[in-house]
């Protein structure tokens, strides 16, 4: 395996002028998330109140003291449902993967200090991606439960009385019990109001861990059961914890506050087998980059037609920055080569241009190969699309196109995504972006996806109008010209801003959106987090764990 | 005919071969090493309890005598003297403690052709009793303390004898020592309450309620010679040591030679010492302990017919192994050397490491000792009977460990032993180290001036006000960046982490909140900046508030223990310790567990009951089903007789609970 040399001169403006510009994308970020934080803090006062943690106080009081942790979607609904700098985003919901008692572990925090943890479509599209990462993975799944049910003011929803988020929800439940079934254990404390909705949340857990004079669990709480037939009962008697510890039976464990219930879920955890990680070990010594991490901050620029080398990021996140190239002499535009990360074997796609005929042949060739051997791949998007032109279609652009998004589609060892910048088109799919369904992926923050970029689909408008003018011999008025020139403007304005990482990761279109310096971390704890999968001591069977 | 014939035929009764020794831990190694050391077998006898120490694994062969307590060990006579036979052991040191003083045990020994390493039962005997050896003493010539020793013993007779002695007056157990049985009484309206206190205190600890009435000598020091006497009548002293520095009557500081001691007053003092060992005849090495004033007038005090605990700065300074000397004279050597060739060179102090909290009125600790590392450098020395991983077991002596430090002078010696004290890691439960760092840095001590009102209340209140949160807070970033988890990554913007933190008793929650530059940690309100710079195999490089130190420390899921040189930081995490419940709606309704029929009920209205106190039974499915009091209380209702069928959940007493018991509930 060859050295890679790094040719990036950080002491260069340009060098300078893309950290400035990453830097500050990367707060921008941070921004939405401490906007989220800071609603929380609103609640403190009341919280503190009633003897309530805050729901990350929750999970920071959940998770081992100083053992890693991956939050996944942190903005997701940042700018949605009426939510403007970020103070309703999160979907109500905080995920992650963690380690509880030193296992790895799924977790999910609802935030009930923003809208009383009120399940919006968001809300649903969270729980849904982490269910399918927990039938991925088999990780067990924890919750700390506190939600108000669906959320019916409809959080600036354009139909807010609306049902189709109800079958969404009702698809959790449906996993829920599905992961029950597949032998994956989910545990739920239920920390305060699980209504209706909450209700299912919690009693289709397989251990539910009730919180004295905080549970209110039921199906329908004193102002709707007084509304449907009229019958007055107080919350403790319809849906106490105490209640359901000794009447209906609904929980097994009975805490005696927040910190009490999150110690019996650990305690919980600690009866599940050892952590999978102890039966693995690494194909070889894991050696660090030679280049700085930091120095991935100065690759991309803040504008995306200047080219860069994507194995400038690959010698600063994989091992010792070595790099064994596939066929480096054909094709300069698509990069390929095995490489290790964290000491695990993995294969590297990455473009350097446009997908080309003879790069998609390459691809798919390489992929076939890390198929043979169960190496994982790592794809790092950076492409604008598959060439376009004469020359490539009759090169079979489409036929190589296509079997290239056959290949990773069908690849199956470990799929990884890292979108670095461009990810326009078809190439997208290629280059396994969320749709083609790698394990995980993750945004730079310089990340565009598209179907194209805005001016090119402007152009395509204008070329259109003009053909269809020229056709009919008719010379267009100069108000339409002006018109269309308007119109142009506007879709690529609209465009370019829905190609924005914040705005996909908003809409879940990733994994969520990580610093560039932590690429190596993420990839290695998502890697073998999904390598531990088959030593998890899971064991299915038809109609999941069943509470009598 | 056989060797063994031959031999005994040659040897006389001092023959010696195996040495047991009636002891454990750090008394029973330095006892090991110098029986070891002059040649013969080292046997130890242990305890269950003590099955797995230092001391069983350095002896040449050890008898397991069973049993935890003293009581059932190292005291019962019988076991201790079969264990002898068993291995034929020829002769039995006592060390110091258990049966070193005990006639009885001595004379067993005798009685079983077993050498005793020690004086005769009758020195024994006779010293063993306050009362009548201060009536030697006064026959011999040694100056005694005025009081009272005689055998009536009613209080208004004590009260009587009180007014003529005069107050400040010391109240003792006629059979005692060690401080136990002993009441200062500077009012004699407090008399008659301090007699009793000490009647009953002596009763459980000597089986004796006699007790002696003393002045009591204000300002004054504590001196006692070392004493070693032979079979042959000769009797030399060597030198004193100063043992002024003590808590409440138990020694805490011993040093060798005493800073208020000129060679005049050591020859008198020596001199009495002397005459008051020839008075009974004494073999072996002792010490007569002695109150000196101001004005160098001394008090005998008693006389202990053993070796000593702080016998090693005596040896340090003489260059005398005591212990050799103890076997040497047993197998009927003459002394060594006379008292012209005993010389003083340099000087010596010792301090006792014990198992104690000294922020939590010294409270014995027991526990595992996680981590052990002894400090060896020039003069250093130290006697323990540790290793990590042992366990102190409620049933022993707190102390763990004595450390002894030689200087040319005093001021190199105390030096020496504060940095042996810093070096000195012991983790995993609270001992007094610190404490004893903070004593020998006293301004009084530094000059010599120690009296026994040295370490006197107001001292202990001003080491006890010393500020910990700084520890406690390098706890918390510890506990937050836990070793275990290497490199704790996170993308998620930095959460705040609560610990519960229980020290000496105390419960303290430790805040820790990730920053960029380690950890902002909030104790008591009080903010820290504290970064970790390295935590590996217990080593802790840490920065706070930005300075750079270096600790030792143990960390495990339930405790977290600092050594940080002079601090020590000891405590339980509580973080995740289960909640009691607070089911207060249900304490005091007394509800069936089972459905089933009512057999007994015990209780009626208006009766008292206590917490766990049987109230009813049901039987259910051929088992009795007992029903206990959840609280203190008085009983309101009895809704159940029997003979009664009951549901399940059945309410069948109902209680109205103590006040008190609400609360805590």
């Amino acid at each position: 395996m060859s050295q890679l040399e790094s040719s990036l001169e950080t002491g260069s403006k340009a060098y300078r002028d893309n950290v400035e510009f990453m830097t500050s994308y990367i707060e921008k970020i941070r921004v939405v998330e401490r906007n989220i934080k800071a609603s929380e803090e609103r609640y403190r006062e009341r919280a503190e109140k009633k003897g309530k943690l805050l729901p990350r106080e929750r999970l920071a009081h959940l998770l081992d003291r100083g053992a890693p942790f991956l939050e996944l979607s942190s903005i997701a609904g940042f700018g949605m449902n009426g939510d403007k700098e970020g103070e309703t985003a999160g979907g109500n919901l905080i995920v992650g993967i963690g380690y509880v008692k030193g296992r790895r572990v799924l977790v999910m925090v609802w935030n009930y200090a923003i809208k009383g943890g009120t399940i919006s479509s968001v809300t649903n599209r969270k729980n849904l991606r982490l269910q399918e990462i927990a039938f991925r993975t088999k990780l067990p799944l924890i919750c700390l439960s506190e939600s108000g049910g669906g959320d019916l003011s409809g959080g600036g929803d354009p139909d807010p009385w609306g049902v189709h988020g109800f079958l969404d929800g009702g698809r959790v439940y449906c996993q829920q019990a599905e992961l029950s079934a597949a032998g994956i254990p989910q545990i739920t404390v239920a920390h305060g109001n699980a209504t209706a909705g909450g209700a299912y949340q919690v009693a289709l857990s397989d251990y539910v861990v009730l919180v004295r004079d905080q549970t209110h669990l039921f199906l329908a709480g004193p102002p709707l059961l007084k509304a449907a037939t009229g019958e007055e009962a107080d919350h403790e008697t319809l849906g106490g914890a105490v209640m359901h510890a000794t009447i209906s039976q609904t929980g097994e464990y009975l805490a005696e506050s927040d910190q009490d219930g999150i110690r019996v879920a650990r305690d919980i955890l600690e009866q599940f087998p050892p952590d999978a990680g102890t039966k693995l070990a690494p194909d070889q010594t894991e050696e660090q980059p030679l280049f700085p991490a930091a120095e991935l901050r100065g690759i991309v620029s803040e504008d995306k037609r200047i080219p860069y080398d994507m194995r400038e990021v690959i010698a600063r996140v994989f091992d010792a920055s070595k790099f064994f190239e596939f066929e480096p002499a054909n094709d300069q535009h698509t990069v390929c080569g095995h490489a290790y990360i964290g000491g695990w074997r993995c294969g590297i796609i990455t473009n350097n241009g446009p997908i080309t005929p003879q790069g998609a042949k390459k691809a798919s060739q390489f992929l076939q190969l890390c198929d043979q051997t169960n190496t994982p791949m790592i794809f790092l998007q950076n492409t604008t699309g598959f060439l376009v032109g004469v020359e490539a279609e009759q090169a079979g652009q489409v036929k190589h196109g296509s079997k290239m998004i056959q290949a990773v589609a069908n690849f199956r060892p470990i799929k990884l995504t890292i979108i670095v910048g461009n990810a326009y088109g078809a190439g997208n799919y290629a280059m396994c972006s969320k749709s083609l369904r790698p394990a995980f992926v993750f945004s730079w923050p310089t990340a565009r996806q598209a179907v194209m970029g805005g001016a090119q689909a402007a152009g395509v408008m204008r070329v259109i109008a003009e053909d269809r003018a020229r056709n009919t011999g008719q010379e267009i008025p100069q108000e339409q010209k002006d018109m269309m020139e308007k119109q142009g403007e506007k879709i690529i304005a609209s465009m370019e801003k829905s190609s924005e990482s914040m705005y996909c990761s908003s809409r879940m279109m990733d994994d969520g959106i990580i610093d560039p310096v932590d690429t190596r971390e993420v990839l290695i704890f998502a890697l073998t987090t999904c390598l531990e999968t088959n030593h998890r001591g899971t064991q299915g069977n038809t109609f999941g764990v069943a509470r009598f | 005919m056989n060797l063994k014939a031959i031999q005994n035929k040659h040897v006389d009764e001092k023959y010696m071969k195996k040495i047991l020794i009636a002891n454990r831990g750090e008394i029973a190694c330095r006892i090991i090493d110098s029986v070891q050391a002059a040649g013969y077998d080292a046997i130890a006898v242990c305890s269950d309890a003590d099955a797995q120490s230092l001391f069983v694994s350095l002896a040449d062969a050890s008898v397991n005598i069973g049993g935890q307590t003293p009581v059932e060990s190292y005291l019962d006579i019988e076991k201790i003297i079969g264990a002898a036979k068993s291995v034929e052991a020829d002769a039995i040191h006592p060390g110091y403690g258990f049966l070193s003083e005990n006639a009885e045990f001595a004379q067993a020994c005798a009685d079983n052709n077993i050498k005793f390493i020690g004086p005769s039962p009758n020195a024994i005997k006779k010293m063993g009793n306050k009362a009548s050896a201060k009536n030697l003493m006064i026959d011999a010539g040694v100056p005694c303390v005025p009081g009272y020793q005689g055998v009536a013993q009613d209080n208004p007779q004590l009260v009587m004898e009180a007014e003529k002695i005069g107050v400040p007056i010391m109240v003792k157990a006629a059979a005692g020592g060690g401080g136990r049985g002993m009441r200062l009484v500077h009012d004699l309206a407090d008399l008659e309450a301090a007699l009793d206190s000490a009647r009953s205190e002596s009763l459980s600890a000597f089986g004796s309620d006699a007790l002696i009435l003393e002045k009591a000598i204000v300002d004054s020091r504590h001196i006692e010679i070392q004493i070693a006497g032979d079979s042959q009548g000769k009797v030399i002293h060597l030198g004193e040591r100063d043992c002024s520095a003590q808590r409440r009557h138990q020694k805490v500081i011993e040093e060798c030679p005493s800073p208020f001691v000129n060679e005049e007053l050591r020859q008198k003092i020596g001199q009495a010492a002397v005459n008051a060992a020839m008075a009974v005849q004494y073999e072996g090495v002792g010490t007569v302990e002695f109150l000196v004033d101001a004005q160098q007038n001394f008090y005998f005090l008693e006389m202990n017919t053993r070796l000593q605990v702080e016998h090693p700065v005596t040896e340090l300074v003489t260059g005398i192994d005591l212990v050799d000397w103890q076997l040497r004279i047993a197998s009927g050597e003459p002394l060594p050397c006379l008292q012209e060739e005993i010389n003083l060179d340099g000087h010596a102090i010792e301090v006792r490491i014990y198992a104690e909290d000294p922020l939590n009125d010294f409270m014995p600790q027991t526990g595992k000792i996680q981590y052990f590392e002894p400090y060896e450098n020039e003069g250093v020395r130290i006697d323990h009977g540790l290793h990590s991983g042992c366990h102190i077991t409620p049933y022993y002596d707190a102390m763990l460990a004595k450390l002894i430090c030689w200087g040319r002078n005093r001021e190199e010696a105390r030096r020496r032993l504060i940095k042996a004290l810093t070096q000195t890691r012991i983790l995993g439960l609270t001992t007094n180290k610190g404490f004893l760092i903070d004593l020998l840095e006293e301004e009084a001590f530094i000059r010599g001036d120690t009296t026994t009102a040295f370490i006197s209340e107001q001292l202990l209140e001003k080491l006890r006000g010393r500020d910990n949160q700084e520890q406690i807070a390098v706890a918390g970033a510890l506990l937050a960046q836990n070793s275990s988890h290497q490199g704790g990554w996170s993308n998620a913007e930095p959460m705040l982490v609560r610990d519960k933190l229980l020290i000496g008793g105390l419960e303290k929650t430790v805040s820790t909140l990730a920053s960029a530059s380690g950890y902002e940690v909030h104790v008591d309100g009080n903010s820290f900046n504290v970064s970790i710079t390295s935590c590996v195999s217990g080593t802790l490089i840490y920065n706070c508030h930005g300075v750079s130190s270096e600790a030792v420390f143990y960390l495990s899921e339930a405790q977290v223990s600092i050594d940080f040189g002079r601090e020590i930081l000891n405590a339980d995490i509580v973080t995740y310790l289960p909640e009691d419940s607070s089911d207060s709606a249900s304490i005091g309704q007394i509800s069936a567990s089972t459905e089933g029929l009512v057999s007994t009920v015990l209780v009626s209205e208006g009766d008292k009951v206590v917490k766990g106190q049987l109230l009813v039974v049901v039987e259910a499915m051929k088992m009795e089903h007992r029903h206990l009091a959840d609280g203190d209380g008085e009983v309101l209702r009895v809704a159940v007789e029997a003979g009664n069928q009951v549901k399940n959940r059945q309410v069948m007493v109902e209680l109205k609970l103590a006040e008190g018991d609400d609360e805590s509930a």
